[in-house]
């Protein structure tokens, strides 16, 4: 067993097992024991300073406080960090920073917002953690969902219910329930096919005429009745949030991705026959005024 | 016996004993004013037990370990405020057994959830997640879909939850204090003795997981989901109200 440590003598323990089997003494390092004895100064000072020990059904309050606005009149609380948060929501540095352009915003209407470069810059900055917090989930990051099938594509000028400002303030605010009814059950399946063939006719698809014909009948008819809100041109309805169809956009049928003649109209058949149930949740209790003015500026100003 | 140093580390009985006394003051200290401390809860309307259907759906949560990357604490922060919301209310998961709490963030916080998605989305995310969202790195849970949901044993779980406190009724007297405490409709579903018809009840009330005539797992993950956050109408409170009870 070595005697020296570092150079130095090693005193051991004194302590003795089975006649001489003994025990090194080495202190702790300097270094160490001071920062111990700096962490324990420190623990002392935070219990001064900050809510700390349970005292019966209460604990101790620290010495440290935050003062801010509550209905008008100034409250110093002791040191807690919700009233510190709304301090910093009331004069923090980074808070007043966005306040101004916030004011600013809340205040302009649409046209200015969109016509004032400045405003516009801090809109898209804005709006776009603000879209990316809560809307991508379902329209994608960038405005583009992962797929045709599920949720709307922002980034085309294709607006299930309406592209002017009022009415996407409206679907933000409110939210909507995408709904057309399924038709495989009430019409069968050749009818199905033959309105199909019709529906990818007026985006001038090739399709097999004579079907398309009989699929126009019953579009255009009371049997079918998509005209109700497809509208007897198959351009679609706002109101509705009826789908145009005579574009080459689409939203739930993936035409675009299909391979051939037949996928399409297997696609197109899939939602006829089963109809679509989407649904936009309401953002109004969840984002407030001014957030949702930022949001409807940018989602318009993704699909110009 | 001299209590040195010596004598302590030789005689492992007593060392057993000493070690046990000190780590029993530290756990008094921290443990025991959580019984009676009474500043910290905040009083707020709302917050009520979960449903049967919801509180399945949280055992499945639990079961796939959702917490081990998904918190539910939203602080008291700025940041934190913008993104996600109200920050989380110590009273928002007096009913949870365990907490949600957690630490641990891979995915995003869940503390308010509840209705910021339909339950479309919910179904195709868990499911398979990167159908509706490319750049995550969640599991898929596929079976959530496939399984029907086990809801042989809802009462069982419901009286253990109420062992520990929950207000779950199981006699007429039990039953009518909650309907005092959270209206009929809701003391309903509390009520042990009702717990299949009311969790059938609520899994037809809704399209959860886009097909009725099922009852999966899905369907109650979902409806936990869906309630995640939604509890609390903060309008109705002053910020400075929740800062009295830190």
């Amino acid at each position: 067993m070595a005697e020296q440590n570092q150079g130095k003598a090693v005193q051991t323990t004194g302590h003795a097992w089975d006649g001489d089997l003994q025990e090194f003494n080495n202190p702790l390092p300097r270094w160490w024991l001071w920062t111990f004895y700096a962490t324990v100064v420190f623990a002392v000072i935070y219990w001064i300073w900050y809510p700390a020990w349970p005292v019966a059904d209460s604990f101790t309050k620290g010495i440290g406080t935050v003062t801010y606005q509550r209905d008008g009149k100034e409250v110093t609380t002791h040191w807690n960090a919700r009233a510190e948060l709304i301090e910093e929501m009331q004069t923090g540095s980074e808070t007043m920073k966005q306040q101004a352009y916030l004011q600013k915003v809340a205040a302009a209407s649409y046209d200015e917002i969109v016509n004032d470069p400045d405003m516009m810059a801090f809109t898209r900055s804005m709006a776009k953690v603000l879209f990316a917090d809560n809307c991508a989930a379902c329209h994608g990051v960038g405005g583009t969902p992962a797929r045709i099938g599920l949720y709307p594509n922002l980034r085309d000028d294709a607006w299930l219910w309406g592209g002017d400002i009022a009415s996407i303030e409206q679907t933000i605010r409110e939210g909507r329930n995408g709904f057309m009814p399924a038709f495989g059950q009430v019409l069968g399946e050749d009818k199905v096919e033959q309105l199909a063939h019709y529906v990818l006719s007026l985006s001038g698809h090739a399709v097999d005429t004579a079907k398309a014909d009989l699929g126009q009948a019953i579009f255009q008819g009371k049997e079918g009745g998509c005209y109700y809100c497809h509208t007897e041109s198959g351009k679609g309805m706002a109101s509705q949030g009826a789908a145009n169809l005579t574009d080459a956009i689409w939203t739930v049928a993936d035409v675009p991705g299909a391979a051939d003649d037949a996928a399409r109209i297997n696609a197109v058949e899939a939602v006829v026959r089963n109809g679509v149930h989407r649904q936009m949740p309401a953002w109004s209790g969840r984002l407030d005024d001014t957030q949702i003015k930022l949001l409807t500026v940018y989602v318009q100003s993704l699909g110009i | 016996m001299k209590l040195s140093h010596e004598s302590i580390e030789i005689n492992a009985g007593l060392m057993i004993v000493l070690t046990l006394i000190a780590i029993s003051i530290g756990g008094l200290v921290e443990i025991v004013p959580l019984y009676y401390i009474k500043d910290t809860i905040e009083k707020v309307d709302g917050v009520r037990p979960y449903t049967p259907l919801e509180q399945r759906g949280r055992d499945i949560y639990i079961r796939e370990g959702c917490y081990t990357c998904h918190s539910q604490m939203i602080r008291p922060f700025r940041d934190e405020h913008m993104r996600y919301g109200h920050y989380s209310l110590a009273a928002e998961s007096k009913y949870d057994h365990p907490f949600q709490w957690g630490s641990k963030r891979t995915g995003p916080d869940l503390g308010r959830v509840g209705r910021k998605y339909s339950n479309a989305w919910h179904t195709q995310h868990l499911n398979n997640p990167r159908d509706v969202v490319p750049e995550s790195i969640m599991p898929n849970y596929p079976w959530l879909l496939r399984n029907e949901l086990d809801y042989a044993d809802v009462a069982d779980r419901m009286r253990a939850l109420k062992v520990v406190g929950v207000p779950y009724s199981e006699t007429e007297e039990e039953y009518l204090a909650n309907v005092d405490q959270f209206g009929a409709t809701m003391a309903e579903q509390f009520d042990i003795n009702r717990a299949e018809l009311s969790l059938l009840a609520q899994a037809q009330s809704e399209d959860w997981d886009g097909d009725r005539s099922r009852l999966t797992e899905m369907d109650a993950l979902v409806a936990y989901l869906q309630v995640l956050g939604t509890m609390v109408d903060f309008t109705q409170y002053d910020e400075g109200y929740f800062a009295e009870f830190r």
